[in-house]
This record gives structure tokens, C-alpha cells and sequence, in this order.
């Protein structure tokens, strides 16, 4: 699977009642808490292997699936 | 009113977890004890993990990653002697509790005021275990602690005032601020939400919504940060049952008998975000 089918499916299963596009803010939805900002992070860095540097905790790095995807290609050493 | 050194906080659990960070946060030296060394070192991950990640929700709490500089992890309650406030989180039990009001009441000095963070159990009950009743006071903190703005502060029959103004003088420290109420069983927030909960596993019991369903009419229709079935996931099954419990006990109104499918779920060991699963599946959490 690449990165964006993987983030996809993740949010997907969160996110709940809604059809969630690729570019959509995942936060602004209302479909999870805002808590879930933290459960996708460590969520990214345990599946990718990524240690989140704290200048990139930043939750514009993780706003649209699109985003999450981008960033893992960005900073990810494994596929 | 006293002056506040250092903190103490009893109960490495989730809640407790969260009042350390949170009083860490706010640049207080913080005890934390717990009867069990492995609870302290999920505490000790937990609170890193926590301090590194809720900047991405709050930034004030950005970059404060040094909170574990200025908590002591100890399985010896002594060391809550150096302790001017304890904040006390065991388990929703009034046994266990009373033991431990014992205990620190013996150990800590005359002045050390002690918070009780409870879901339901009277303040004025806990008081009467110790000889300090003008110094204990409810300290409803909420649960994600360092994100929450607004604590319930829950004033025993004996509570004295100046022990009010200690309290809320040390929650506006650690950027917080406080409502207070008087005393009674689940206070204002879980005398209502722990029915509503209650009520909400119900529906999912009766099979008139999904989990997932309620929780998005709650939050995209009644406007709720978030839905009861994930706040239950948040607080602990089993928490919510005790808190019921409690209710029922204080009460005895069977308005709060909780749902089968709560006991149910308790009893299989899914107690929520804590186990990794509840009504919700949480990954990176229990097996």
C-alpha cells in the first residue's frame, strides 16, 4: 500500500459518519476530538518508524490525509 | 492561605498521570506515588509521550518537555511529607480510599491540604476520615488534566475558607480556573453525566444506534466537544462504573443502576482508551 491508501484507511476508521476527502481538515469535520490529533501522531511515528521532530509537531503537518501522507514520504525512512 | 512548594499526587493511573504532567507543567516539583512500580513507569512513557504531543492541541504546552525534570516517581507514600497540597486519584473505591486518607494524614504535615479527586464520592465523607476535615476539599480535575481550563472545586461541610482560596490560588497557577459547589454525591458534572452516559450505553445495548452514531449527533447536532460513548472510553469503563455505583449507593435511586452492557464490558476487560479498546478501538494501547 502506499502512504496515502495507509493514512486513508487509519482516518478513515476514525473519523466517524463522515466521507472524508483526501484534502478535507480532518479536525475541522467535527467527525473526531481533537484528541485524535495526538492518536494519529504516534499512530505515524509507530507504523512509518518516524520520530517526530518537535519543530514538525505541528498540527498543520497533519491536517488532510493528504498532508499525513506527504509528510511520512517527507520524513519516513521506511516504507 | 498556605503556600504551595511541592505537590503530591497519589494514584499513577489516568488521572493521576495527567495531574502530575499538569502541575509539572506549571513549574511545581511534583511526588508522584503509586503502590505499584509498574504503573510508575507506564506513568513516567506516558507523560513523556503526553508532553511532547499536546502542544500539537495546546500550544502553551508546546516545547515544555521537561516536565519529568520536576517529578519524583516513589512507591514510598513518606515522601508526600514534603507534600504542602496532595492531590489523591486511587481508584473510585471508598475502601481504598479511606486507607489511604489514614495513611497521609499521618504522614504529612498539620498544614498540607488534601485534594480529593473523586467521581462521586462526598467530599465531606473522605474529610471525616482524617483529622484535617477544614483542609480537604474536592479537586475534580478533568480528564485530559493539562488541556482542561476549568476545574470543579467541590467545597466539604468543614471545608474552610481559607483551604478554598489555597486551592484555587494553586489551580490558577498552573493556568486553570475554577468553579466551585457544594458538596454532594457527583457533584454538578457526574450526577449528570454519568447518567447520561448510563443512558447513551443503553441505546447502544437496545440497538437503537451505533456507538459511532451517537457520539456524531452529539457532537455535530448538540454541539458536545464529544460524543458520551468516546467520553466513557476517555474516563475508564470502569471508572464510570464505580462512579455509578457510587451514585446508586448515595442515592439509592435506581435511576443510576448501570447497564448491563457496562458491567459487561467491564468484566471483559475493555475499560476504554486505557485498555485499547471500549466502545472505540485505540491503537498503540494494551494488546
Amino acid at each position: 500500500m502506499d502512504h496515502l491508501t495507509t493514512v486513508r484507511a487509519f482516518v478513515g476508521k476514525h473519523v466517524q459518519g463522515i466521507e472524508l476527502g483526501d484534502d478535507q481538515d480532518i479536525f475541522a469535520t467535527a467527525g473526531v476530538s481533537s484528541l485524535f490529533a495526538v492518536q494519529l501522531v504516534v499512530w505515524v511515528e509507530k507504523t512509518f518508524g518516524i520520530s517526530v521532530a518537535p519543530a514538525d509537531l505541528d498540527i498543520d503537518n497533519f491536517r488532510t490525509v493528504r498532508e499525513v501522507a506527504r509528510f511520512v514520504a517527507e520524513r519516513g525512512l521506511m516504507a | 492561605m498556605t503556600e504551595i512548594n511541592t505537590v503530591g499526587v497519589i494514584g499513577a493511573g489516568t488521572m493521576g498521570i495527567g495531574g502530575a504532567h499538569a502541575f509539572a507543567a506549571g513549574g511545581l516539583p511534583v511526588v508522584l506515588v503509586d503502590v505499584s512500580e509498574d504503573a510508575l513507569d507506564r506513568a513516567r512513557d506516558e507523560i513523556a509521550t503526553n508532553a511532547r504531543m499536546y502542544g500539537l492541541i495546546d500550544p502553551e504546552l508546546a516545547g515544555k518537555t521537561d516536565v519529568l525534570d520536576r517529578i519524583i516517581f516513589a512507591t514510598d507514600a513518606k515522601l508526600l511529607a514534603d507534600a504542602d497540597f496532595v492531590v489523591e486519584n486511587v481508584t473510585e473505591n471508598w475502601a481504598v480510599k479511606r486507607d489511604v486518607y489514614a495513611e497521609i494524614d499521618r504522614i504529612c504535615p498539620p498544614h498540607t491540604v488534601f485534594g480529593v479527586n473523586t467521581s462521586a464520592i462526598p467530599i465531606t465523607t473522605v474529610a471525616s476520615a482524617t483529622a484535617r476535615p477544614d483542609r480537604v476539599i474536592g479537586v475534580h480535575l478533568m480528564n485530559p488534566v493539562p488541556l482542561k481550563k476549568v476545574v470543579e472545586v467541590i467545597r466539604g461541610f468543614h471545608t474552610s475558607p481559607a483551604t478554598i482560596e489555597t486551592t484555587q490560588a494553586l489551580l490558577r497557577r498552573i493556568g486553570k480556573a475554577s468553579v466551585v459547589v457544594a458538596d454532594s454525591p457527583g457533584f454538578v458534572t457526574n450526577r449528570v453525566a454519568m447518567l447520561s452516559v448510563n443512558e447513551a450505553i443503553m441505546l447502544v445495548e437496545e440497538r437503537v444506534g451505533a456507538a459511532a452514531e451517537i457520539d456524531v449527533l452529539f457532537r455535530q447536532c448538540l454541539g458536545h466537544q464529544m460524543g458520551p460513548l468516546e467520553t466513557a472510553d476517555l474516563i475508564g469503563l470502569d471508572t464510570v462504573l464505580h462512579s455509578l455505583e457510587v451514585l446508586l449507593d448515595n442515592f439509592n435511586d435506581p435511576r443510576f443502576r448501570p447497564a448491563q452492557l457496562l458491567r459487561r464490558l467491564v468484566a471483559a476487560g475493555r475499560l476504554g482508551r486505557k485498555s485499547g479498546q471500549g466502545f472505540y478501538e485505540y491503537e498503540g494501547k494494551g494488546q
